[in-house]
């Protein structure tokens, strides 16, 4: 399983010299890899759908309990299978649609390893392991989306992808922490093993925050105006990431959690109503657009919706039209995406009222987009019919929301049949339109999705019992939590969820023959619902930039001193504060007992120190820091540091020197401040010189551990052959800590070298 | 005798300070050698004053005889010596050649990235 899943990252990492191996038939062999594991999941079938759940465990992080594990029940499968086989698909689509394009191997690289990304994520038992990679699918989508980095507009879809999932995603960890420290444990299977978190009091945020972040994910409404914008992507892109896999793994996640936070009436109305208006939503947006893949992103925001409608309602009956329409949306909307892929490809075009009457040209493009189109409009015998049954039937029995609930979901279904008209009957029919590009049926490795994609969901449709036993079952056990008894039908008798259907069939039909009409009217009226959102996130953006600007201004302002005032005054108050907190400001004053030649030293060094900073001539300042040096050399002298002593003499001699002779060479010094600044300084250098003061005074009493120093002694001579400690210590118990010095001395004089040198290059 | 140096760490530092806020090049760099010496005065007065007793080993010993000065601030201060002087070098070469290329030594003029 481990293999299975990380293959999709190794081979993406070899993908660059396969296309130079295989050139343009790179699409069909690295096409094999999602086959393979298509045919690998395909064996874990029997065993899934005989309900036998499996958790498979390779330790990670042991020490953190985060574990690689992996879940596979009926859920996760049917997610794995779909990402591995519509994978497939789109990897050989890929290589007709930007056969030639100068960066094909940099797409096959992220392509193969985003679907790696989502098998992880759909598989993952541990919250950790599961999280990560949900952010690789954000990171991945974000590259493909701008793939095309050259234009403005891309970069800009891009981010926007990014900033709005990876905000949602910072929200989803926090929550999935909360979760597994309520829960009591990191991994899913035992989460659900537990009992439901209805009842606990932490349950609104970790619901709050989970949602925050599938719904960002799944582009719910508020936040589903990223998606359409995500279509800047190549086709095959749009419809691997943006229809058919990654904006489902929101709708995923909450579907794996259902059964332990779906039993409350906060899931109900908050799933159900945003599921409803966010179906809603797309539908009408998507009858508004005419760029072809904008219309299809707009119906994916719909069957987005549907999903989290149908999960919030969380019924027996819900959960199997859920997992159903999954299903089938998976199907025909990953070929009709293929579809206008290749209608993009072969006319230039992505308007669909530029289109019209290709049927003739393109007539297996034609028959196969047609069937996921029927599919599409829930029309007997294909698989969405079933779906759609199922729909009407679960919003019909959803509690107390159910009137708002079927309203919706017939007013969506209705247009929905209205965009399957859009996109499958009028490019290819009515009158012949002059396109860009003289249009040609496309290659094999552009149907090929579209055919086998668009023949499952009519196998499913005619024989539902394939569908269901196979997939459906499992699913809906994993998801409900339970085993359910049912059989998925094309047929139901003659009832209401019928009748609804035949409504909104009938409904499509006449918004359909009046999409123009209808398609400018919308355009009038809901420009201000369409923007709300999108405006919202640019003002945001504006804002950020602003903050971003205003805060570099005061905090980067370039004076030098400005800085060293914000570290100063931190230092005087964080450690005046923890003195005054601790000891109050009695310091323990010990008598002074220094000898007469002490505390003569010891004056003129603050005498010449005063000197120092006062003096208005350079030479004096130079000689009065002499004066300060060797006086400290006295010091380590007189209280038995006779090595210190001997250091600092040959360093103060060779810095007089140094200063004397660079010092000299720079200008005299003059006055640049004024008596304020000088008096505001004056206060700042006081203030940290009283800290440390007192710092002094309350360190000398303080000793919060053992000294290690009584070792050393010890072992000086035993251990270390030396008789001078203070030696030992550098070169033989710190001899890496004298090491890592030497380097730094060695890089200040290479440093030193090169200014030097530097400076003759440029005189020449 | 320790309160006494207390008065000249806290002399040393505040002189520092109040040469590294002015905007000469020349006296930043000053004000960074008194910064060394203070911080290595207040490690060796917090570590406490030892008089005439060295951490040394009479030849023919195994040990030193008596209470010694505690030799591991020693160390650090010993190292610390030896590294501000690298970094002393450096800043004032450093310093030296800024002030060819800006012609100015004053800090506020070199706020900006460009020359």
């Amino acid at each position: 399983m481990l293999i299975a899943v990380l293959s999709g990252f190794i081979v993406a990492a070899l993908a660059p010299w396969v296309f130079r191996l295989a050139g343009g038939r790179t699409g069909w062999v690295l096409g094999l890899l999602p086959a393979a594991l298509t045919v690998y999941f395909a064996t874990w079938v029997p065993q899934i759908a005989a309900g036998d759940p499996e958790v498979i465990v390779y330790p990670w992080i042991p020490g953190l309990d985060i574990n690689m594990s992996f879940l596979v029940d009926g859920l996760s499968l049917l997610f794995a299978l779909l990402i591995s086989l519509i994978g497939t698909f789109i990897v050989i689509y890929a290589g007709g649609y930007l056969a030639g394009h100068r960066d094909l191997p940099r797409f096959y690289v992220v392509i193969l390893a985003f679907m790696a990304s989502m098998l992880g994520l759909v598989l993952a038992d541990n919250l950790i392991a599961m999280f990560v990679f949900w952010e690789l699918t954000s990171i991945t989508s974000y590259l493909l989306i701008g793939f095309s980095h050259e234009e403005e507009k891309s970069r800009k879809c891009a981010l926007q992808g990014l900033l709005v999932t990876v905000a949602g995603g910072l929200a989803l960890l926090a929550g999935l922490i909360l979760l597994a420290t309520v829960a009591g444990s990191y991994e899913f299977s035992e989460i659900l093993a537990g009992e439901s978190l209805g009842e606990h009091s932490a349950y609104g945020g970790i619901l709050l925050l989970i949602l925050l972040g599938t719904f960002t994910k799944s582009a719910q409404v508020p936040f589903h105006f990223w998606l359409p914008n995500a279509m800047a992507a190549p086709t095959p892109v749009s419809a691997y990431l943006h229809s058919a896999t990654m904006v489902k793994a929101g709708v995923y996640l909450m579907a794996r959690l259902h059964p332990t936070l779906g039993d409350t009436n906060a899931w109900l109305i908050t799933l159900g109503l945003i599921g409803a208006i966010t179906m809603f939503t797309g539908t009408v947006m998507a009858v508004r657009s005419t760029e072809i893949k904008r219309v299809l992103a707009y119906s994916t925001v719909m069957a987005l919706g549907t999903l989290t409608m149908l999960l919030g309602i969380g019924t027996e009956g819900a959960i199997i039209a859920m997992i159903a329409f999954l299903l089938a949306h998976s199907l025909y909307k990953g070929a009709l995406f293929l579809v206008a892929g290749a209608l993009d490809h072969e006319t230039g075009t992505k308007d669909i009222t530029k289109m019209g009457g290709l049927a003739r040209a393109m007539p297996w493009t034609m028959v196969f987009a047609s069937i996921a189109a029927l599919s599409l409009a829930g029309i007997p015998p294909l698989f969405g019919f079933v779906a759609k049954e199922l729909m009407f039937e679960a919003a019909l029995g959803a509690a107390w929301l159910a009137p708002v609930l079927t309203v919706l979901a017939v007013a969506s279904a209705m247009l929905v049949v209205a965009i399957a008209g859009i996109v499958a009957i009028r490019p290819f029919h009515g009158p012949r339109k002059a396109t860009p590009k003289e249009p040609h049926e496309a290659s094999w490795a552009m149907l090929l999705g579209p055919i086998v994609l668009g023949s499952l969901g009519l196998a499913f449709g005619l024989v539902p019992v394939l569908a269901d036993s196979l997939f459906v079952q499992a699913g809906v056990a994993a998801v409900y939590g339970e085993e359910v008894d049912f059989y998925l039908s094309l047929w139901h008798g003659i009832n209401l969820p019928l009748l609804l259907s035949l409504v909104s069939l009938a409904g499509g039909i006449f918004i359909y023959l009046n999409w123009d009409g209808v398609r400018e009217r919308l355009a009038r009226t809901s420009v201000i619902d369409r923007f709300g959102m999108e405006r919202g996130y640019d003002k945001a953006m504006r804002g950020l930039e602003r903050l971003a600007d205003w805060q570099t201004r005061v905090l980067q302002n370039g004076y030098m001193r400005n800085y060293l005032y914000t570290i100063l005054i931190a230092t005087v108050v964080l450690v005046g504060y923890t003195l005054f907190g601790r000891y109050g400001l009695a310091p323990p004053l010990t008598a002074v007992d220094g000898l007469p030649h002490e505390l003569l030293i010891a004056a003129l060094l603050v005498v010449a120190a005063v000197f120092v900073a006062s003096t208005h001539s350079r030479l004096g300042a130079v000689a009065s820091l002499g004066i300060v040096g060797f006086s400290v050399a006295l010091i380590y002298v007189l209280f038995s540091a006779p090595d210190l002593g001997i250091t600092q003499v040959l360093i103060e001699t060779l810095t007089v020197i140094l200063l004397v002779l660079v010092l000299f060479r720079l200008p005299d010094f003059v006055d640049f401040s004024s008596t304020r600044d000088r008096l505001r300084d004056l206060v700042v250098g006081g203030l940290v010189g009283l800290t440390f003061f007192f710092l002094v005074l309350f360190a000398i009493d303080v000793q919060y551990f053992d000294p290690i120093s009584q070792y050393f002694v010890e072992e000086s001579v035993p251990g270390g052959k030396g008789r001078n400690i203070v030696n030992v210590i550098l070169v033989d118990f710190r001899a890496l800590d004298t090491l890592g010095e030497i380097y730094v001395l060695a890089l200040a004089a290479i440093g030193v070298y090169a200014m030097v040198k530097l400076r003759a290059e440029d005189r020449h | 005798m320790e309160p006494v140096l207390a008065i000249v760490v806290g002399v040393l530092f505040a002189a520092a300070i109040y040469l590294i806020l002015r905007r000469s090049l020349v006296k930043l760099v000053i004000g960074l050698i008194l910064l060394s010496n203070a911080a290595n005065l207040l490690i060796f007065t917090v570590s406490g004053f030892t008089r005439a007793a060295p951490p040394l080993v009479p030849e023919g010993l195994e040990q030193p005889v008596g209470a010694v000065a505690d030799p591991l601030p020693q160390a650090l201060i010993l190292t610390a010596i030896v590294i501000s002087f690298g970094v002393l070098a450096f800043a004032v070469v450093l310093i030296h050649r800024a002030y060819e290329v800006v012609g100015h030594d004053d800090l506020d003029q070199m706020k900006d990235t460009d020359t």
